[in-house]
């Protein structure tokens, strides 16, 4: 059967991360360390370790913002970043129930707002996040802040041929 | 020259401005923009972060459209440009996975066009001395810090960005403007604009901090303005510091187009939500 190190691995499909000699220098260079639970550099020895519930449980792989600093860095090219990517991938296939909870709603939101329209209408957008999260009151400020200086685009043009959008979500299912 | 043109959503609302003022600008410098047919989502983080194929058969879709026109595309949008830049590289590095995408999309993926940020077109085809002549309204006392951030540069192979730790383009596009670009070392920091959009409350004050010390090392470093090239870094820096700290954030291409004298400029300054007018109003520029 093949391990958690192995999957990560052969989804990440680069530089296997038994390469990363534990250097630290993406955990040092990574601006959300100080907020989340486990260090990059921990991840990658609890993978080795198979720790799978722990990682899979953890803030890190929702906190991690993309920002693609760890992978420039990284005298061994492990793609860290993609990593992350595998890891909440393979979180939400597990049916885990994500440690940063409205992170995911935000992207499901978002996802489901581009099925509508083919692109992202951020007012409807932000409705159907909040529906989602149940956090319906912060921002409302700044919501109604930026629809006063004319930020927000209620009726911006939609994609017309919506069905080859479909197509992209029915078969990446 | 000619160009394919890509908003993306973010230019159709949060960044009406970014798209306004790159058009009144390639205008200006003689860039014919034709925007890509009914283009659509390039999917953003929101994609990567939760389907991988989805995430690479979004821009892919864009790019089919594109190259139907067989020219380079221009990616006004740091995180756009970054999906594109991503979704280029596995094509042309796996062709299993080339063909799964293009069986998804319904299109064949020739991968003859260049990707390219408008920073980039500028610098390098319309050139310093090109700009400079266009130049009416030297940006004097102007003192921006050039901020890159994280998408048009990371990961280095992907996104081919001159230098990613120092990079330089805007500098000196800034400086053609007559501004004095001042120097400082976090041209490449992320501002946690990806998170803190999307995540409004339970991690907000992560997002105040993250902008908080990219406002308070600009004014270290001397500087009286930030200047972006991302909608999403713009949104951020924009809405989410703290009043002690804050100073105006523009688009590069607004300042282009108020030095070069184009109409435009007191509507998008009036959308930020922190005020530049007393600023540049202070320094005789608007």
């Amino acid at each position: 059967m093949e391990t958690f190190l192995e999957e990560v691995n052969r989804r990440i499909d680069g530089v296997p991360i038994q390469r990363c000699y534990h250097c630290r220098k993406c955990t040092a260079g990574c601006p959300l360390t100080s907020e989340m639970d486990y260090n990059i550099n921990k991840i990658i020895k609890m993978i080795q370790l198979g720790m799978r519930d722990e990682v899979l449980n953890s803030s890190t792989i929702w906190l991690c913002v993309s920002c693609e600093t760890c992978i420039t860095r990284c005298p061994n090219q492990v793609d860290i970043a993609r990593m992350m990517d595998v890891l909440r991938q393979m979180a939400i296939e597990s049916g885990v129930t994500p440690k940063e909870k409205n992170i995911l709603k935000f992207h499901e939101a978002f996802l489901s707002n581009i099925k509508i329209g083919g692109r992202i209408n951020e007012p409807l957008m932000m409705v159907q996040y909040k529906l989602k999260s149940g956090d319906l009151f912060s921002d409302m400020a700044m919501g109604m802040s930026m629809l006063m200086r004319g930020k927000l685009a209620p009726f911006s043009p939609r994609t017309k041929d919506m069905k080859s959008v479909r197509r992209m979500f029915e078969k990446t299912k | 020259m000619k160009v394919s043109y890509y908003p993306g959503c973010s230019l159709h609302a949060t960044g009406k401005e970014y798209d306004q003022s790159v058009k009144a600008v390639s205008k200006a410098l003689d860039i014919e923009l034709k925007e890509i047919d009914d283009w659509s989502c390039c999917g953003a983080t929101a994609a990567h972060s939760t389907n991988f194929k989805l995430s690479i058969a979004l821009p892919a879709r864009n790019l089919i459209a594109a190259e139907k026109d067989a020219m380079d595309v221009m990616v006004p949008c740091a995180a756009c440009f970054s999906r594109f830049k991503t979704a280029e590289h596995h094509l042309k590095k796996n062709q299993t996975l080339k063909a799964e995408i293009e069986e998804i999309v319904g299109g064949k993926y020739q991968g003859g066009i260049a990707i390219r940020n408008p920073i980039d077109i500028i610098y390098k085809d319309i050139g310093k001395d090109a700009l400079e002549k266009k130049v009416v309204k030297q940006l004097k006392g102007l003192k921006p810090v050039a901020y890159y951030g994280c998408l048009l540069l990371r990961p280095p192979d992907v996104c081919e960005f001159d230098d990613y730790e120092n990079p330089i383009q805007m500098d000196e596009i800034l400086k053609a403007l007559g501004a004095e670009v001042m120097p400082w070392s976090y041209k490449t920091d992320c501002c946690g604009g990806s998170l803190t959009l999307g995540n409004m409350s339970n991690v907000k004050g992560i997002g105040f901090k993250m902008v908080d010390k990219l406002m308070t090392m600009a004014r270290e470093a001397g500087a009286n303005c930030l200047v972006t090239a991302c909608p999403v870094c713009m949104a951020n820096l924009d809405e989410r510091s703290s009043e002690s700290v804050r100073l105006p954030v523009f688009y590069f291409t607004e300042l282009m187009a108020l030095a070069m004298g184009l109409p435009g400029p007191e509507n998008w300054f009036k959308m930020h939500n922190i005020d530049s007018r007393p600023l540049l109003g202070s320094l005789g520029l608007f």
